[in-house]
């Protein structure tokens, strides 16, 4: 049996400037939140920009971010069949739409000089 | 114009770069530090993250030969034969060899290998005579050697660690390997690193198919970068399926190889849809004792599902009903709650599992001391083709992934050593032209095109092979080749996805042809490579197939198997 969420989703490269976009995606029980952003990007709009790698296991914890304002890990937050907003880290320097910064300050790249 | 074509590329140098932080990766970043060389570490992701190596729940194989007598010479025998006569049995031997040495260094930082009554504990898995796999409880071992390793790398002050650089080429001056071209995806300003050594370390190739238990980074970058720089794949027909990855029903936070470790600890019935063991059918009866090895396994669920006897899904069950609880809690504590939350109460249900793509045996051509032909160029862990032939034995992932890794870090610091002065890598007009502005006109669907690459691969290049379903693999992929183009899609600004995936289809593009065609070319059925209209082993197939790039695409030779006293 498929449902369907709607993802509201923050969408843009400046704090002050975002929009939110929605999306009804199909789902079945069980499924994650990164389940519906990933069908976001394959059926609505390959631009959305979101950081993971290991999709499933909660291993990589690169996929937080803010679903109705908590701070979750979208790999492991179940799709739910109602309106659910997802947005950027809040406390994090935005990259783009739900992409922040979050790598230890000592591990992002910073050119010296050759 | 794009932000990134404005950009003038920035530039930086090192002795040693290593690209690809999982591992292998931090292991020879750290070697090539204590051998007093300036390391810069790379990932496309985030450091010690985004690798295989940290979602690895299974086991290690080493003979410690702690609990009970053991010798590295029993576990190259075990590797030799799980590899189907295809091993090199040089870099089988160093993997068994120095295997040890790099679980006790880890043990020594901390990583707490589980013990009982003081002394490293073994797990047996199935191709091993005798008890060899270390593991951390409870479905640790990947995250703990993953952050092991990552806080002794944090020690190095010569290693310098840069996530989010996606290296899109390497760089050569008068044939040798001189650095990396790479698109920082955090900002999309396009990078030039000079390196008197550089080690590829970006593990295998799972993201080609849609059911795959790796990160999505695994998408071959390694034998794509180490083509196009002019190096030979081996191998590449041999992909390990691992046979029971986790089906149905929907478990979210969990790794979908876990069923690895229940089996080693609990035992656990493989059954058909009719709730019948089958595996003796085809030649290798399992009787919950979990002996099976991978290739045999994924060959006869397969089957099983073929014949209509599979379960809902298009699996096998695997069933632990007859486990009493006070077991699985005992042997799998906090996991038994995890998979509570997810519904599944393993002492009144079965779980689905189906074969689900793992590993990768194949990879770039090395000699013992990780160098390729390319003078500068290295490779480490599973992006090293060879030492496990055509099926990689259970546990000696991680194993190749340390040794391997440690040794790359040791020949490339001796390169630097000897080298007074380091190149300057030089990107030509064609390579700088990837970062430039992608075509005018409807954006590419990228993220579509991903998963119809990995449908077409899973369909027709998955464990069980025709040369219909190959010619058709083929032909699919020459029809992405061509909507993907030779402009990059997007505008290179940062976290541009469009930018991302081109370039990820790019790699695997090149690399998912690799195995089309030399599985194509492969007319027999030998460990992970299974032809339906070639079965059986043939004496005349015991060689390894080549694959190089020139100018007129990809060219398949073949290559005798080494033999152990072939190399010094």
């Amino acid at each position: 049996m498929t449902e369907t969420a709607t993802l509201n989703i923050w969408r843009g490269d400046d704090r002050a400037r975002g929009r939110i976009e929605t999306y009804d995606v199909p789902f079945e029980p069980g499924q994650s939140v990164l389940d519906g952003l990933r069908w976001v990007r394959v059926h609505r709009d390959p631009a959305l920009a979101i950081r993971y790698s290991c999709i499933n296991a909660n291993a990589c914890k690169e996929c937080m971010l803010e679903l109705d304002g908590e701070t979750v890990y979208a790999c492991t937050a179940r799709l739910e069949a109602r309106p659910m907003t997802v947005a950027p880290l809040s406390n994090k320097k935005l990259v783009r739409d739900l992409v922040t910064e979050i790598a230890p300050p000592a591990e992002r790249f910073a050119p010296k000089d050759e | 114009m794009s932000a990134a074509a404005n950009t003038e590329p920035l530039r930086v140098q090192t002795d040693v770069l290593v690209i690809g932080a999982g591992g292998a990766g931090i292991y020879a970043a750290i070697e090539a530090a204590r051998a007093g060389c300036d390391v810069m570490l790379l990932d496309r992701s985030l450091i010690g993250r985004g690798g295989a190596t940290v979602m690895a729940q299974m086991t290690v194989a080493a003979a410690l030969g702690d609990e009970a007598p053991d010798h590295w010479t029993h576990h190259l025998d075990d590797t030799l034969a799980a590899g189907r006569g295809l091993c090199d049995p040089a870099l089988s031997q160093l993997l068994c060899e120095e295997g040890p040495a790099c679980i006790r260094e880890m043990d020594e930082w901390g990583v707490g290998w589980a013990r009982k009554d003081g002394k490293i504990t073994s797990a047996f898995a199935p191709g091993h005579d005798r008890p060899r796999c270390v593991y951390v409880d409870f479905l640790n071992t990947g995250p703990a050697v993953s952050k092991t390793l990552r806080t002794r790398v944090h020690k190095q002050k010569s290693v310098t660690r840069s996530g989010d650089l996606l290296v899109v080429d390497l760089l050569k001056s008068d044939g040798e390997v001189t650095g990396a071209v790479a698109w920082h995806v955090g900002s999309g300003a396009p990078v030039i690193i000079s390196a008197k050594a550089t080690i590829v370390a970006t593990g295998g190739l799972t993201r080609l198919y849609r059911r795959n238990s790796a990160s999505s980074n695994m998408g071959g970058d390694g034998y794509a970068l180490c083509l196009r720089a002019g190096a030979t794949l081996i191998d590449m027909e041999f992909v390990q399926f691992f046979p029971i990855g986790h089906l149905a029903p929907r478990l979210i936070g969990m790794d979908p190889i876990m069923w690895d470790p229940f089996r080693y600890k609990l035992g656990g019935r493989l059954l058909n849809g009719a709730r019948e063991e089958f595996t003796h059918r085809y030649g290798a009866p399992d009787d919950g004792r979990y002996v099976i090895t991978r290739d045999m396994a994924t060959y006869a669920i397969l089957q099983e599902v073929a014949a209509g006897r599979g379960s809902p899904h298009g699996g096998a069950y695997l069933s632990f009903e007859h486990v009493p609880e006070a077991n699985l809690r005992e042997a799998f504590g906090p996991v038994i709650d995890r998979l509570a939350e997810n519904g599944i109460d393993l002492t009144s249900t079965p779980v689905e599992v189906a074969p689900i793509a793992h590993y990768h045996m194949g990879g770039v051509a090395t000699d013992p001391a990780m160098r390729t032909e390319i003078p500068g160029l290295l490779v480490a862990g599973e992006a090293v083709g060879g030492a496990n032939g055509a099926n990689r034995l259970s546990g000696n992932a991680i194993t190749e992934a340390l040794v391997f890794g440690r040794q790359a870090g040791r020949t490339a610091a001796a390169r630097a050593q000897g080298m007074s002065r380091t190149a300057t890598a030089r990107p030509s007009p064609d390579t700088l032209a990837l970062f430039g502005d992608g075509p005018a006109g409807t954006p590419l669907n990228t993220a579509g095109m991903l998963e119809r690459l990995q449908a077409l691969m899973a369909d027709e290049v998955g464990p069980l092979r025709t040369r219909d379903g190959l010619a058709r693999a083929l032909a699919g992929l020459d029809g992405l080749q061509a909507e993907l183009g030779s402009r990059p899609a997007g505008t290179g600004a940062a976290f541009d996805m469009a930018r991302l995936d081109w370039y990820d289809l790019r790699n695997m593009l090149a690399v998912a042809r690799a195995v089309a065609l030399a599985a194509l070319n492969r007319e027999e059925s030998r460990g992970a490579h299974q032809r339906e209209d070639f079965p059986g082993m043939l004496p005349e197939w015991t060689l390894n197939q080549t694959v190089r790039l020139n100018d007129a695409g990809l060219a398949l030779g073949q290559t005798p198997v080494p033999t152990a006293e072939a190399r010094p």
